[in-house]
């Protein structure tokens, strides 16, 4: 059920972000997901590819500093006031969320929500109780 | 500990202090002499300051002389100091130059034989014996580090491979083949290889590494931690400068509590930086050294621009050789911000002691509508990189608390990528001060 995401730590200066994409490319690696958080001086780049082993080492080769976490993804309606469902589910459990980002699937009615929990197994606990599907880790990495 | 105490000049290295001060006394005389007669830049110092050789009576009387500094070395360049005809000079070596005209120094054959003995010495003190494989990683050329302890390592029997710098992996390689027991190179060196080692998966214990002898940039205690656990040895320090002979002039036991100072064969003090007034023992301030039996190159009072401390306590080993503290920096490394006087080895301490930072930093110091600014680049590395931004930043927040307490000045933590700030195989380069150029 969770989900290999990777963490890079870039600068904030020109053309890095180019530089991890285009390493990954090079390595025939495909992005599923990403999300950005940055502050002036550096960024951290969060990604969900389909092969994470490879792209783990080919950007350490690379020199970058990269780190393995695991995330897992929920499915919700894309429909509006589908996101305060499970935000609420959490909170009543009071299942802390560290960061999230979300994407539309290519085909159907879903939304992804990718949650990072500083404690995973609670919210998996949480979420499934109150008959929340998470979605398998392949179903994400092939998106 | 287990290890038997070994002293390559029983002799000399344990002389009671009385017979030292007499044998100071006497050489003294004999180079003030010596200078006197062959070099014109001490006759026209002595001069100005009415100052004869015989009028030394004591070793006290020496403060009556003036100064010799880096500036009298470039004035003189290159030969004007040597107190010996060419033919008498078998080796020439000279600083690196960084700033200016590099100075260039002279040896005769006593020379080099002084030299190697004291190099001897403090390898021996280090625990390298005849039956060591010594690794010498300081470039070989007119820098003094690699051919004294290369000379050093021949007296004492040991095995020398004088593989020079560059080139980490072959030098791995080598290590792991030829069963290298003991390595030379500048501490900042060192972590280099064990960084490369961390990454190919090499264990330290596989290696037949027990020894470490560093030198030739200042180093910090928490540095000397590291080296110790990652590279699996004892580190020791020793302290040259080639003005006045290169590696030898001090040099630690294994008992890591100071480096035994040559004291027979150099005369140290330790002197206000800023009035010149020599200190009372124990106290910290700038290493001046007079040589008391060069040939070639003799210098007397020799400003060092090294900030450190003497302690005449006789050592658990049995030497009665003053020992000299790792230096704190030098007077001209020194960087004054806001005010306050900062050395770079001190940030490096507060970066080891956050936990498993390493010390690849970068000092930018600046000045932006007349105030300072001091920036500290640091390389990110698995240890201090986190998922989460709230830790990424709690983690600078951290470091430029720690910063502000010990500096007594505020400085702005930024983080770079690995192998983003410049560096040489040899020594690092850690301060870039942008305020002359402004």
């Amino acid at each position: 059920m969770k989900v290999e995401q990777i963490s890079i730590f870039i600068e904030n200066k020109s053309g890095r972000l180019a530089e991890v994409t285009g390493v990954l490319g090079e390595n025939g690696i495909n992005i599923r997901a990403l999300s950005l958080a940055d502050t002036s001086d550096f960024g951290i780049l969060r990604l969900i590819v389909d092969d994470s082993k490879k792209a783990l080492k080919v950007l350490k080769e690379q020199q970058f500093t990269v780190s393995i976490t695991h995330v897992i993804g929920v499915a919700v309606s894309d429909t509006p006031g589908g996101l305060t469902t499970i935000l609420r589910i959490l909170d009543n459990n009071n299942v802390n969320v560290e960061y999230m980002y979300a994407f539309v699937e290519r085909s159907g009615d879903n939304a992804v929500i990718i949650f990072r929990f500083d404690d995973v197994d609670e919210a998996i606990t949480a979420l499934t109780d109150n008959g929340i599907k998470i979605l398998p880790s392949q179903r994400i990495t092939s998106i | 500990m287990n290890v038997p105490v070994n002293i390559w000049n029983r002799e000399a290295e344990c002389l009671p202090r009385e017979e030292l001060c007499q044998l100071q006394l006497k050489r003294l005389q004999q180079t003030l002499t010596l200078v006197a007669d062959k070099v014109p830049c001490y006759q026209a110092k002595f001069k100005e300051s009415g100052f004869l050789p015989s009028d030394l009576k004591s070793l006290e009387d020496l403060k009556n002389l003036p100064f010799t500094t880096k500036e009298d070395l470039r004035v003189n360049y290159p030969y004007g100091m040597f107190a010996v005809p060419m033919r008498e000079v078998v080796r020439i070596h000279s600083s690196s130059g960084t700033t200016g005209k590099p100075t260039v120094v002279g040896y005769t054959k006593d020379d080099i034989n002084t030299w190697t003995e004291l190099v001897a010495r403090f390898m021996t003190a280090a625990g390298v014996g005849a039956e060591d494989i010594v690794h010498i990683a300081f470039g070989y050329g007119l820098f003094t580090g690699a051919f004294g302890l290369h000379y050093g390592s021949e007296a004492i029997g040991a095995s020398v491979i004088p593989i020079s710098g560059g080139n980490t992996d072959k030098q791995l390689m080598i290590m792991q083949d030829y069963r290298s027991s003991a390595l030379v190179c500048t501490p900042s060196y060192g972590l280099t290889l064990a960084d490369r080692m961390e990454k190919q998966g090499i264990d330290p214990k596989s290696l037949a590494l027990r020894v470490g002898l560093f030198g030739a940039e200042p180093w910090s205690e928490q540095m000397r931690v590291e080296l110790e656990q990652r590279l699996g040895i004892i580190a020791t320090d020793n302290y040259g400068l080639s003005e006045i002979m290169g590696p030898g002039v001090a040099g630690e036991c294994f008992f890591k509590q100071g480096m035994h100072f040559a004291e027979d064969h150099f005369l140290a003090e330790i002197i206000d930086p800023d009035s010149g007034e020599v200190l009372p023992e124990g106290s910290v301030g700038e290493l001046v050294i007079t040589s008391l039996t060069k040939q070639a190159f003799p210098m007397i009072r020799y400003r060092t621009r090294d900030i450190t401390r003497l302690n005449y306590d006789t050592c658990e080993c049995g030497r009665t050789l003053a020992r000299m503290e790792k230096t704190r920096g030098r007077t001209d490394d020194m960087l004054i911000i806001k005010g306050v006087n900062v050395f770079p080895t001190q940030i490096e301490e507060v970066l080891f002691q956050i936990e498993g930072c390493e010390p690849h930093y970068q000092l930018i110091v600046d000045r932006q509508n007349n105030m300072d600014s001091l920036e500290i680049q640091v390389e990110v590395n698995e240890h201090i990189f986190f998922d989460e931004m709230k830790q990424q930043r709690q983690f600078v927040v951290q470091a430029e608390k720690r910063l502000a307490t010990v500096l007594g000045v505020s400085a702005k933590v930024k983080l770079v990528e690995p192998s983003s700030i410049t560096r040489h195989e040899g020594k690092a380069v850690r301060v870039i001060d942008r305020r002359q150029q402004s």
